[in-house]
């Protein structure tokens, strides 16, 4: 390698420049397409021309019932999200502060759910919700959510809580501080941070759910925006709305981009806390 | 430390042992057996705390996996053959579901499979590579590093689902991916092309996430390491191979076996991209969900355990390579920051040799 200094500038320039049209042209393509008019959706060109919201209008026309889908999934995703952080909390902090018996076994065990494939326990609980009538519940989506929901809390949650100072509450102890109120009072504000991007972390697979929704719903109304977007009818049976439904691709995704943008130092940090450290 | 006698009742108030507590830095193998004991309180309090969590696991995971288990030994409702009426209830088969998976009917199941393997190999596979690539890019690259990784993340924000209304719309015969390859494949249908079409989107979409986290293993090399190699002569080529590699394995590994465990259980993709029931992308997931939405639970229950069985095979596989079991105290971090430290001396004496 006699490269020289510039030259090797201008490539990792290059290399950096890759990586981002790689990662980012197939969602520009996205964005653009939902923004050109149905009559001009096979266009190629990098820029839409006429910019039009046509096929923004058209997601929110009643008959695909888009909305409802998006306040389904806001509803599975947030209660998702709310009671595995509220359960993984406390495990978190137990498997991160105590010492008890068969701590390695059971943190193992529950990191291991997340890797259960999804399909295994749809099939047989579908046939178990179909029986008692849970289909087209939201607690059939909700139930099934907590499998993958639960452990990455936990994984998430632990290792935050592994990294602060735990001098703080054995000074909180020492100053008359039961172990609930240390937990209480320093803890929790302490951890605000790690809690708050687990729920991010949490709340994007839930949002991003697709099979459960799926299997587990058969009327339009109950269906989340994934698979609503994915039903999505054109005007005749033989013509995919491609237009609304990138349309419809960037409402969904937008929100968690901004998410993932506002929080992104924080999510890296979660996200890459298990790997290595 | 020493145990103190607590009365029971206060014991919940007890100060845990702040001696060696692993999962922070995990002590020396030595000292492990040293290791404080847990006190009768921090017992209670963690049964307390984790009860909830195993419950629920309990019965969103176990519960359905021992059922799926005793639902694989059932037939469907049916015409009874022997005696011409219709069954309300569905019959016990014995093993005779596997034995159709393996015996005659067993196509359709052992295609799902070696498209699964198939799928998992050659996506994790490209994956590694683009996504170490990436990590290499990144680590070098000071200015405009906070621009790649916000764009690194948005292919991981992105829906599976809507990212594979997005690939469909590219690989449309209309679509930019024809127009750019100037020829008219019909991508979604049927046929090789199809897995073609998979495998690119979901190593779009997966990628940078390996890349983020082998970018997290090399932010942990110290650079003396590298300076130590330059001094005494190695090659770039030779760092990378010699150094950067070797220290950055661990992180690796975990990266690479989430993403296997994540790729056997594929079924958003292909089912959005290409569709349901089509030869060339079924997965085993969707092979279950399939026969699962026509009522056959019997069948497709078979088809559930025999994938958990997959997956489990192919983690237990990993733990014995990677010789650690993952979460352990420190999970793979304490892991690999102590594999680093064991690695580190013979990585580096191996590069003054090749110097």
């Amino acid at each position: 390698m006699t490269l020289t200094a510039k030259w090797r500038g201008r490539l990792l320039y290059a290399g950096v420049a890759a990586v981002v049209a790689y990662c980012l042209a197939p969602f520009y393509w996205m964005v653009v397409s939902s923004l050109r008019r149905t009559s001009d959706i096979f266009d190629t060109s990098l820029l839409p021309s006429p910019v039009s919201f046509e096929n923004y209008r058209a997601v929110f026309s009643p008959s695909q019932g888009f909305t409802h889908a998006l306040l389904n999934s806001l509803i599975v995703a947030g209660i998702t999200t709310a009671l595995a952080l509220l359960l993984a909390t406390f495990t978190a902090y137990a498997m991160a502060r105590l010492e008890f018996r068969f701590k390695r076994l059971i943190l193992t065990l529950i990191i291991a759910t997340s890797m259960f494939p999804v399909v295994s326990i749809v099939v047989p609980l579908l046939k178990l919700f179909t029986d008692i009538g849970w289909i087209n519940t939201y607690q059939a989506m909700i139930v099934p959510s907590m499998s993958f929901a639960l452990p990455l809390a936990v994984w998430n949650l632990t290792t935050f809580f592994r990294q602060m100072p735990d001098e703080l509450e054995h000074a909180a102890m020492i100053d008359g501080c039961t172990r609930g109120q240390a937990f209480r009072k320093i803890i929790v504000p302490l951890a605000a941070p790690g809690i708050f991007t687990t729920a991010i972390i949490t709340f994007i697979a839930a949002w991003n759910e697709f099979l459960i929704a799926l299997s587990m719903t058969n009327k339009p109304a109950m269906q989340t925006a994934p698979v609503s977007i994915s039903k999505f009818s054109g005007a005749t049976q033989f013509e995919t709305p491609f237009g609304s439904q990138m349309a419809a691709g960037v409402l969904v995704t937008v929100p968690l981009v901004v998410m993932v943008l506002l929080f992104q130092r924080r999510i890296v940090a979660g996200l890459t806390a298990g790997a290595a450290k | 430390m020493a145990d103190i006698k607590i009365p029971p009742g206060t014991a919940a108030d007890a100060p845990g042992p702040t001696a060696l507590r692993p999962g922070r830095h995990s002590p020396p193998v030595g000292l492990r057996r040293q290791r404080a004991r847990a006190t009768a309180g921090s017992g209670r309090m963690a049964a307390l705390l984790v009860s909830p969590t195993l419950l629920v696991l309990s019965i969103v995971v176990l519960y359905p996996t021992v059922m799926a288990l005793k639902e694989s030994l059932y037939g469907t409702k049916g015409l009874d053959p022997k005696t011409g009426f219709i069954r309300t209830t569905e019959p016990f088969v014995g093993l005779r579901n596997y034995g159709d998976i393996f015996g005659t009917g067993g196509d359709r199941f052992w295609n799902a499979f070696w498209n699964t393997t198939f799928f998992t190999v050659v996506t994790v596979g490209l994956e590694t590579l683009i996504g170490v690539a990436m990590a290499l890019i990144m680590h070098k690259a000071f200015r405009g590093r906070a621009l790649v990784r916000a764009g690194i993340l948005v292919p991981w924000a992105v829906p599976t689902a809507i990212s594979a209304l997005l690939w469909r719309w590219i690989f449309n015969s209309n679509g930019i991916a024809n127009a750019l390859v100037g020829h008219q494949i019909l991508w979604t249908t049927e046929g090789f092309h199809a897995k073609v079409a998979v495998i690119i989107a979901e190593v779009w979409k997966t990628a940078p996430f390996i890349g983020l986290l082998v970018l997290a293993g090399l932010q942990v090399i110290p650079k003396e390491v590298y300076e130590a190699a330059r001094i005494d002569g190695a090659s770039a080529l030779g760092q990378f191979w010699h150094i950067t590699l070797p220290l950055v394995k661990p992180a690796l590994l975990v990266a690479v076996l989430f993403r296997c465990l994540d790729a056997l259980r594929m079924f958003d993709l292909p089912y959005i991209l290409v569709g349901a029931q089509k030869n060339s992308v079924e997965t085993l997931s969707m092979l279950a969900q399939n026969e699962a939405s026509n009522v056959r639970f019997g069948p497709a229950s078979a088809y559930a355990v025999l994938l958990f069985l997959y997956v489990l095979l192919i983690a237990l596989a990993f733990v014995r390579v990677l010789g650690t079991d993952l979460a352990g105290d420190g999970g793979a971090a304490g892991k690999g920051a102590g594999r680093n430290r064991r690695v580190r001396v013979p990585a580096l004496r191996r590069a003054e040799v090749t110097a």
